[in-house]
């Protein structure tokens, strides 16, 4: 029977020497939910993530994807678990030299069984996909912000990985787009069963769209929080989590909970 | 205009009362009337009247809470009275505390010379260990490619030939012309007082094949290409398109920087090439213009005491400092942890430190040579 957690976080430490922030990191996320790592400024989320996906090592702790310790896995193995992820950084992290559809095809390149043709089909697929039909020879200088983000959310997805990870996917962006990355968050999670994992600060975005959250804190160095978006919301016990969550606009200019 | 008033009455229980605006212009001034009124007056208690402050900035609210600090010390109350809303909002606005906290972080100290003499010297060796390690994998993945041609990006070496090459030819091409007119000049300036105008042509020739073709090629290389493979790099660092690739499970040494080293260890021999000819080139006008020699004379004294091992052995020379110095600037460029300063030191970095290490690289050669033949 398969397991139900996708990925599995135990005892992770993050950070080196005199510059720890997170220790004893734990929690699980289950197959196709959203799930949000959320906080403040500074308290460690993005490199949580970058934990999470590979890029920083460490033997304090494991990440299991797939059954996998990525922490403790070769390079060959991390290379072929890596086919089964995506991420979008969060400039959509282009390569400036290539045009769309070129970036697009870069993980379809580390493949060597899937002839051209069929290959520009799928990146014409997954542009089309993220509303950028037709952009196929743009150089990323030529896009806005969220047209960047969406490029690279198409380049994640070529693969159609199991799960996608995400850097602040609206950062910098204005309302209406960010509604729309968040459909379209929704729409491959519902219409593909693709596992998200999101590092956001946005509240919008966890209110509509999130299932499962944690929340981290600099001070505490860990989770302060975890359950369902409107779980932390209602949470009195913990005035950190409750201001996040219920911060309004009381109408004279002051924000409170 | 920007002033205040101050008038005063009693003794002992001294009156104060302050009028006008108190603001960033004025504020040392008042502090200053202040004290001397307490030093003179040696009052017992003073009562600060300020209903008719019409004007309070936060330098103005600043030095009233300082008066009430500092007359703590001469042991008499100071109150204020009849603070006005809009003052009492701006003196509500100071945190007192942050007055005084102490920094979270020591001011810099300037270390003393014998200290940063250490600490330089700890940092070029971890760096030297650094470069010596990617030195190591670049040679490794080179080796790979050449049994591996597929792995290459083939498309990325012609475009970096183009740039570090054939984009280089008119600037190589006029600075060794002009280093062989400039020697062949300066040393029949000395070689004239003998009659031995004729050996221009041998020095010339010798100088420019062995050791300058090389030398100048690399430095204009690595100012040119070195510093581009840095930047980009480094750029890539910097808008995480570096691990942008590697979470797509590419290996950025080998999809960023082997392209690179490659087209360098084709181009720069070429380049080396050419460079011995313009240099040699140079000599002539200055011996068939200058000295009267003719044309083929000079040619045929610059080519007999060279040997075709010192033309090979140069070319060899030019491959080594190819891989130095796009090795290093791509080194440089993965270094980068920051912003755009980052980026610019590592690009300075990048050129410097190929043109060091060729140097380096060129003694050990020429002690090498000199014993193999």
């Amino acid at each position: 029977m398969e397991d139900q957690n996708i990925i599995s976080v135990e005892n992770l430490v993050a950070g080196y020497g005199d510059n720890i922030i997170l220790t004893g990191v734990n929690f699980q996320i289950r197959r196709g939910e959203i799930f949000i790592i959320l906080g403040g400024s500074g308290c460690g989320k993005s490199t949580l993530l970058k934990y999470m996906i590979g890029l920083y090592r460490t033997t304090r702790g494991r990440v299991m994807i797939n059954g996998a310790d990525i922490m403790s896995v070769d390079d060959k193995k991390m290379k072929s678990l890596r086919l089964g992820f995506g991420v979008l950084f969060q400039s959509g992290a282009l390569i400036g030299s290539m045009t769309l559809a070129e970036n697009v095809a870069l993980p379809l390149s580390r493949r060597r069984d899937i002839p051209e043709e069929l290959r520009n089909l799928i990146v014409r697929m997954k542009l089309g996909m993220v509303d950028l039909a037709g952009y196929d020879n743009h150089y990323p200088a030529e896009l806005s912000g969220g047209m960047k983000k969406r490029a690279g959310l198409a380049r994640a997805m070529v693969l159609d990985p199991t799960i996608l990870f995400f850097d602040e996917p609206t950062a910098g962006l204005d309302p209406v787009t960010s509604t729309e990355i968040y459909n379209l968050i929704r729409r491959i999670n519902v219409d593909l069963g693709t596992t998200m994992v999101i590092v956001t600060h946005d509240l919008d975005l966890i209110m509509s769209i999130g299932q499962r959250a944690i929340m981290l804190d600099r001070a505490a160095q860990g989770i302060i929080a975890e359950g369902t978006p409107r779980m932390l919301k209602e949470n009195r016990d913990n005035p950190g989590v409750f201001n996040f969550f219920n911060r309004e606009n009381q109408g004279d200019g002051h924000y409170g909970a | 205009m920007e002033e205040y008033a101050l008038s005063v009455k009693g003794d002992g229980d001294v009156k104060i009362a302050l009028a006008g605006r108190l603001v960033i212009g004025n504020v040392a001034r008042f502090m200053e009337e202040m004290e001397r009124l307490f030093r003179d007056r040696r009052p017992t208690s003073v009562t600060c009247e300020l209903a008719d402050l019409v004007y309070l900035d936060s330098a103005g609210a600043l030095a009233l809470l300082r008066l009430q600090d500092s007359v703590k010390k001469h042991d008499f109350p100071l109150i204020y009275e009849n603070m006005s809303r809009e003052a009492r909002e701006i003196m509500d606005l100071i945190d007192r505390d942050a007055l005084v906290r102490p920094p979270l972080h020591d001011e810099t100290t300037d270390h003393s010379f014998t200290v940063r003499v250490g600490e330089t010297a700890f940092n070029f060796y971890h760096d030297l260990i650094d470069v010596l390690t990617f030195l190591g994998e670049l040679l490794m993945a080179v080796a790979y490619c050449i049994f591996h041609p597929g792995a290459v990006r083939w498309r990325d070496v012609l475009f970096y030939m183009k740039k570090a090459g054939a984009e280089a030819l008119p600037i190589v091409g006029l600075i060794s012309l002009l280093i062989g007119l400039i020697m062949a000049f300066m040393s029949s300036l000395q070689l004239k007082q003998f009659g031995a105008n004729i050996f221009v042509a041998s020095l010339v020739g010798i100088a420019i094949v062995k050791e300058l073709g090389p030398i100048m090629t690399a430095i204009i290389v690595s100012g040119r290409s070195g510093s581009a493979f840095a930047a980009e790099i480094a750029t890539m660092m910097v808008n995480e398109e570096v691990d942008a690739l590697a979470t797509m499970g590419f290996d950025p040494l080998r999809f960023l920087a082997i392209p690179k080293v490659l087209a360098a260890i084709i181009v720069v021999p070429v380049l080396t090439l050419y460079s011995m000819l313009f240099g040699i080139l140079g000599g002539l006008l200055v011996g068939v213009i200058g000295l009267d020699l003719t044309f083929y004379t000079y040619l045929q004294e610059t080519f007999k005491p060279i040997e075709l091992f010192d033309v090979a052995s140069s070319l060899v020379k030019s491959v080594v400092f190819a891989v130095l110095i796009a090795g290093i600037g791509c080194q440089r460029g993965f270094q980068v942890r920051g912003g755009a300063e980052a980026v610019g030191e590592a690009t300075t970095s990048a050129v410097v430190a190929a043109i060091f290490l060729v140097i380096v690289a060129d003694s050990a050669f020429a002690i090498v040579l000199q014993y193999i033949r």
